[in-house]
């Protein structure tokens, strides 16, 4: 047998480059991702650009685009395994651990990349006020990582289930929704043009959002990727 | 030196039995041939034997050079082809490959990735996506696949299916060069195969009772 080296970035690294090669060459998530992003955005605009509108509806249309493209998109990175059958391979071949992280990592990367054409789109569009976009900037980031984070795990126990289209978003919601209105107050605030240590405890709670749920998937994820 | 040993192994699905109290050992340098009728439970039991699914009851216990593998431990020293196992359709040969070495942490790859493809007859086609391979292509880059790690342990699920003369041919080097290394436990419904192969045979009745 040959000696292995175990370095787990080696490995996460690995498999990143595995799904970002399959993503290029498919287009499946992003695909979904951007049609999903860019429909919603376009009726929202239509449908709202002549209002004004105030800075926490704003905060809320952001967060409702993010939230339902992370459902459209996220759930194919485990769904796409087990219909595939490869998932069996990658059982054989690497620790649960590095399997969730290599996911994680790839959905966090996905979701900052539509996060990245959703949000100047939307200013240009609907044009709010835009007060302190470094807020702005930090909101979105420890938004999607918990968002990623949760819809990580989340998308390794609907792929198990007979019925995966829609049952991410419904076991997502009621998870998500903490970290939803959080990130909608730090949206509302960077809007509004709050200084940083105003948004402090916004902040602080999306970070541990964020480390909590990538802790608990890491302890429980062994069980979800196991078949009965 | 590899020993296997399962010891009353039963496995249901939603309270039906597939098979019960199946029992075996296996020792370095054997072929173990488990054959029996479509739904005697090969598949599952060679799955149980992987770690990919849990039985229902009992357990299965390897050794190599006298430590008893603990749960993924297993992963290192076994390797698996199976119908149920797929690689990905839309990377090539070399890159399903180079990318199964990576994410084991082998150290070096490349040299070993050209080597298996060019003994599984698939060099000419290293740069094509795996999802333009004929049935019979696929399965030949499953067998490089679970030899990526020279295992001790081989595990092959219908190993002859969809392979032509040639592929057989193949399938009997590596059966041959594994039983020097270490194990080969092999399922098949032909019975030139359990003649070929078997050291030791397991048959699962359509009773569910393994017998060795």
């Amino acid at each position: 047998m040959v000696t292995r080296s175990s370095g787990w970035i080696l490995k996460v690294g690995a498999l990143l480059n595995k799904d970002f090669k399959g993503e290029f060459r498919t287009r499946h998530a992003l695909n979904s991702f951007l049609m999903f992003a860019l429909t919603t955005l376009i009726i929202v605009s239509f449908s709202l650009g002549p209002y004004y509108l105030d800075a926490v509806i704003h905060a809320a249309l952001i967060w409702i685009i993010l939230f339902f493209s992370a459902m459209a998109g996220l759930a194919r990175s485990f769904v796409k395994e087990e219909e595939k059958g490869t998932a069996y391979a990658l059982r054989l071949s690497t620790v649960p651990e590095i399997i969730y992280l290599g996911k994680f990592t790839f959905n966090l990367l996905l979701l900052l990349l539509v996060a990245a054409i959703v949000i100047p789109f939307y200013l240009f569009f609907l044009s709010p006020p835009l007060g302190n976009p470094f807020l702005l900037f930090l909101t979105v980031f420890l938004g999607c990582l918990g968002l990623s984070a949760t819809t990580t795990i989340l998308a390794a126990i609907v792929s198990k289930a007979s019925v995966k289209g829609n049952l991410l978003p419904v076991l997502a919601f009621p998870v998500l929704l903490p970290l939803l209105i959080t990130a909608i107050n730090g949206t509302q605030m960077a809007l509004e043009g709050s200084p940083l240590r105003e948004a402090t405890s916004e902040m602080q709670v999306l970070l541990s959002f964020s480390v909590i749920m990538v802790t608990l998937s890491l302890l429980l994820f062994n069980y979800v990727w196991e078949d009965g | 030196m590899v020993f296997v040993e399962f010891k009353d192994l039963t496995k249901s699905y939603n309270g039906q039995p597939i098979f019960k109290k199946v029992r075996g050992t296996l020792e370095e340098g054997n072929c173990m041939v488990i054959t029996g009728p479509n739904g005697s439970g090969k598949t599952t039991l060679l799955k149980i034997l992987a770690g990919l699914i849990r039985p229902s009851s009992g357990e299965v216990r390897i050794k190599v050079n006298d430590h008893w593998l603990k749960g993924e431990e297993r992963n290192d020293y076994l390797g698996f082809v199976s119908p149920d196992i797929f690689l990905y359709d839309e990377l090539t040969a070399s890159e399903n490959l180079c990318f199964f070495a990576k994410v084991r942490g082998l150290p070096v790859y490349e040299e070993k990735c050209r080597q298996l493809l060019e003994k599984v007859q698939l060099k000419r086609w290293s740069n094509s996506l795996t999802g333009t391979f004929s049935t019979g292509m696929k399965q030949r880059l499953k067998f490089a696949f679970a030899l990526l790690h020279d295992p001790y342990l081989l595990l092959l699920d219908e190993p002859g299916s969809n392979l032509d003369d040639e592929g057989r041919g193949l399938l009997g080097e590596m059966v041959n060069q594994q039983k020097k290394r270490g194990a080969v436990i092999l399922s098949t419904n032909d019975s030139s195969e359990v003649a070929l192969y078997g050291d030791q045979v397991l048959r699962l009745d359509p009773e569910g009772w393994g017998s060795s």
